[in-house]
């Protein structure tokens, strides 16, 4: 989704990287054999990058500049409105913003700005997290049953981290499109909380 | 034996699991990198204080949750199946986030080449995580 953006703004000093947090290369490689990226497309079966950023849901994107600065911390963006019904998201209005960076004609965050919109983990998400590697260790060993048993704790320490909830329904035998995932979500909107949490500006609230 | 996952590396450490509390033999702590001294729970010669009221070291060896406690970070055990992870506290991380220097990482593309974030530093990059899920 994102190869045209790059390939339209590459020779500008710009770069796309995708990491796909998924149980296995093979759980992602139909996906990036589809988009035949020419930017660099990870694989981050162990969350890394979750851990890393405190990422909670994907999509997540983040603008970082060339001193390896964060300009725009965690937000959620598509790079194109396959699922603009479900989300609710106009894919445009992140690209027409990133697109004003890259080019130099709209600055990204000031520092402040970024910090004020930045989510921090809290002690919960860390244990959460770490109930998520335990898991995922077991799981590479091939103790699935041992692993869902932390996986599940997980979830339960951080409810709002469905890179946990809904990424490892994969690893215990679930559907992560099914009524399983229908359910939670279900659950999750009714009680008035948001399944995607995009900044002010590219959810065109700004 | 019992394995410590700490900073994403698994140790093998000798230790004796009642419930679900580990305790670890003297090596095993060591193996980990700490020790614990009069001064605190030190590793390359610096110390962390051990408050009075945590006792790290018991009749049946150094308390894993203890560590976990003073070095203030998450702790996932399943002694069933002789295994923890020691993860990163909220307050490293937190620390991490606010001064906006993007972690670095490095990670496999599909064919097992390895890319590291930093490596693209002079360019604006724009990172996505997203999944099949």
């Amino acid at each position: 989704m994102w190869q045209s953006v790059y390939e339209e703004l590459k020779d500008r000093g710009f770069i796309v990287i995708t990491v796909a947090l998924d149980k296995s290369a093979d759980d992602a490689r139909p996906w990036i054999e589809a988009a035949g990226p020419t930017h660099p497309s990870l694989i981050d079966t162990r969350h890394v990058l979750a851990e890393l950023y405190n990422v909670v849901n994907v999509p997540t994107i983040l603008w970082i500049d060339e001193r390896g600065r964060i300009v725009r911390p965690n937000d959620v963006a598509f790079g194109a409105d396959t699922f603009r019904q479900l989300t609710g998201l106009d894919s445009s209005i992140h690209l027409a913003a990133l697109r004003a960076w890259v080019r130099g004609e709209r600055p990204a965050f000031d520092a402040d700005t970024a910090r004020a919109q930045q989510t921090l983990p809290t002690v919960e998400d860390q244990r959460a997290r770490a109930e998520f590697g335990l898991g995922q260790w077991l799981y590479e060993r091939g103790r699935h049953e041992a692993a869902a048993r932390h996986f599940e704790r997980g979830g339960a320490l951080a409810p709002h981290d469905f890179t946990i909830r809904r990424g490892t329904m994969p690893m215990r035998g679930i559907d992560p499109m099914g009524p399983q995932f229908r359910a939670m979500l279900g659950e999750w909107v009714q009680a008035g909380k948001p399944y995607y949490r995009p900044l002010a500006d590219t959810s065109g609230r700004a | 034996m019992f394995t410590v996952i700490d900073d994403g590396i698994a140790h093998e450490v000798t230790a004796v699991v009642d419930g679900d509390r580990v305790f670890l033999s003297a090596a095993g702590l060591a193996t980990l990198g700490w020790e614990l001294h009069p001064e605190g729970l030190c590793r390359d010669g610096l110390c962390i204080p051990v408050s009075e009221d945590v006792a790290i070291e018991t009749e049946r060896g150094f308390e894993l949750a203890a560590l976990a406690r003073v070095l203030d970070r998450p702790l996932a055990v399943d002694a069933g199946e002789h295994a923890a992870y020691l993860g990163v506290s909220a307050g490293e991380r937190t620390r991490a986030l606010r001064s906006l220097v993007a972690p670095d990482f490095t990670l496999p593309d599909l064919s097992g080449r390895p890319h590291r974030l930093s490596d693209h530093r002079g360019k604006k990059i724009l990172l996505v995580a997203y999944a099949s899920w």
